[in-house]
């Protein structure tokens, strides 16, 4: 089990509040990110949750029981932290097994659960080791292993891979998400990344100045943001915004078009521009479209590799039925 | 940009480095030394350094006349136990400080140091009362039990210091992975601070060693320490300058021994949180 429902959780600290009373549920085996910029309160909320910091008001529910007072020792939760937040003077093996052995387990049934562990993240062999003497992907996975040992109701994961190259980093992207699908246990994953979010999240929350903005499936949020945030937030690269007398052709305020729904032409299109840069990734190209008349500079997507040099002017036309339209609050128009 | 040293600068800063050791060390030195002088040698003027007829006869007369080992036991049962006294009360003191601090928590900080700014014959009168009824005059307990208040602003803020210096995710993922608060002091904050409590052990035991104005006025002979033995080699019968040496060469060897063989963790105690 490991559902999570938040009612109306508020955090202020003093007199600033960072989360405005806010709701959502948790299902139980789901994996949540919670996503958004730096300072929008998602970490706060993953620590609220953790019961590392106390709600103002409102309340915290873990699978029907209400958690809201209850100590982050009792709740059930285990936490993967940013910077691994390893016992220093302990071995691999000794940090694993701590939560099991303030649990109160027998040490055959913890040696048995470590190695178990320490098999399954490939830690075997390091398993002696202190964690300084350990590289920052070695440490990720002592930090999960000591997380799953507990088996817990929940994972909880504070940008867990913002640490690491970024090789390293999809290696351990893949690892977490087929953890999940091994454990099959909720998890909820606070990141700032985007595509981290959009390729391992069952839900995406992304998150503002503390509210929740939309909450919804990667391709939920991708082909239906809710507003103009969420559209600009969701998407590499972001997605192209116009105003004016091209958006009110469409009776917007504003319309959103994602780069890799633009057409591109030499000779005709709807829109017309000069190339700046342009980025040629060998799988896709990508060009900075400038002096397009719109309100602002427009980025293309071309797959594959594509003849968009520097100084080349270009048409584009938008894929009528990927055009997203938008009032003046920056709400979607349906 | 770094600073050029120059082996001239480098000859410069030794010579002065070693005169200033040198200079603190000095009185140190001519006391072991004047403990091996005859008493009209002790006193000869021009003094003589080191071409004197040495002698162990003030060893010899200050151990006919003194319990020796009886004062050295009280020192240490008196510096050990108002250190470890001192730390149990502190590593949680430090710990909440720390870790959760209060709006008020500079302010008491402040506070204790404050303590110790007070000169302590202004509290001579009133703590001697308090002694004589609880009938603590004259007794080890009564001078452990000084001796830890006294140090106990220092001890909470060596340990204050050393524990900032913690990052507060470690003990967070203490507290995620189960632990009780003490299990998080026991397993997990105390062993990572072992450096920092072992140096504030280490100056809190010179200083209750060292400590003279309590230990000189709320004993009488039972549990007084090693600066009692030196005291009473001082002024009653005049002056006698080698045994006073003798005796306190006697009295600061052990805690000499021990500063010279913990002196690496001493400095990095002393230094520790200066550099960031």
């Amino acid at each position: 089990m490991g559902q999570i429902t938040l009612n109306k959780v508020r955090k202020a600290f003093g007199d600033v509040e960072v989360i405005p009373p806010l709701d959502l549920r948790i299902e139980d085996g789901e994996f949540v990110v919670f996503v958004g910029p730096s300072g929008c309160g998602k970490s706060t909320l993953l620590r609220l949750i953790a019961g590392l910091e106390d709600v103002s008001s409102g309340a915290i529910v873990i699978d029907g029981k209400d958690a809201t007072d209850v100590p982050p020792a009792k709740r059930g939760l285990a936490m993967v932290f940013q910077s691994y937040a390893l016992y220093p003077h302990m071995s691999v093996r000794k940090n694993i097994a701590f939560p099991l052995k303030m649990a109160g387990l027998s040490k055959s049934e913890i040696d048995k659960r470590v190695d178990n562990a320490a098999r399954v993240l490939n830690l075997a062999a390091y398993i002696e080791r202190k964690p300084g003497q350990l590289s920052g992907g070695q440490r990720q996975r002592v930090a999960i292993g000591r997380a799953i040992v507990r088996e817990p109701s929940a994972f909880l994961f504070d940008e867990p891979l913002s640490n690491l190259d970024a090789a390293l980093r999809v290696n351990m992207r893949l690892e977490i998400s087929e953890l999940h699908n091994t454990l099959a246990t909720t998890m909820v994953y606070v990141t700032h990344d985007q595509v981290e979010a959009m390729t391992m999240a069952d839900k995406i929350v992304v998150l503002q100045a503390g509210r929740i903005e939309q909450v919804g499936s990667p391709l939920d949020l991708y082909r239906t943001p809710s507003n103009k945030f969420v559209a600009g937030f969701i998407g590499s690269p972001r997605m192209n915004f116009i105003e004016g007398p091209e958006a009110a052709k469409y009776n917007a305020h504003t319309i959103g078009i994602r780069p890799e729904h633009l057409d591109v032409s030499n000779t005709e299109g709807a829109w017309k521009g000069v190339v700046g840069v342009s980025e040629h990734l060998g799988s896709d190209t990508f060009a900075h479209v400038l002096d397009t008349g719109l309100s602002e500079g427009m980025t293309v997507r071309a797959s594959g590799e594509v003849a968009l040099n520097h100084g080349d002017t270009v048409f584009m036309t938008p894929q009528p039925d990927k055009i997203h339209r938008f009032d003046e609050q920056g709400l979607r128009l349906s | 940009m770094a600073r050029k040293v120059t082996s001239r600068r480098m000859a410069i800063v030794t010579v002065v480095a070693w005169a200033v050791g040198f200079a603190i060390f000095f009185p140190i030195l001519w006391t072991i030394i004047t403990s091996f002088k005859t008493e009209a040698e002790a006193i000869a003027s021009p003094p003589k350094f080191l071409n004197f007829h040495w002698t162990l006869e003030n060893y010899i007369t200050v151990n006919e006349r003194s319990n020796y080992f009886r004062h050295f036991m009280n020192s240490v049962v008196i510096s050990v136990g108002s250190t470890l006294l001192a730390l149990l009360i502190a590593v949680p003191a430090a710990w909440s400080m720390a870790f959760v601090p209060s709006k008020r928590t500079k302010d008491i900080l402040m506070w204790m140091l404050s303590t110790k700014m007070l000169p302590p014959v202004g509290v001579l009168i009133p703590i001697y009362l308090m002694f004589r009824n609880l009938g603590l005059l004259d007794t080890r307990t009564g001078l452990v039990i000084v001796l830890t208040l006294i140090n106990l602003p220092i001890v909470i803020w060596m340990l204050y210091t050393y524990f900032k210096e913690i990052p507060v995710d470690i003990l967070e993922a203490a507290r995620m992975d189960g632990a009780s608060l003490k299990s998080e002091i026991i397993y997990v904050l105390t062993p990572m601070a072992v450096p920092g409590i072992a140096s504030t052990l280490l100056l809190n035991v010179i200083l209750a060693w060292n400590e003279a104005f309590w230990t000189l006025n709320l004993t009488a002979a039972k549990a007084a320490p090693l600066t009692a033995f030196i005291a009473s080699y001082s002024s009653p019968e005049g002056l006698f300058y080698a045994k006073l040496s003798a005796a306190s060469t006697m009295a600061i060897a052990p805690i000499l021994i021990m500063g010279w063989f913990s002196q690496k963790q001493l400095v990095r105690g002393l230094t520790f949180g200066a550099v960031k």
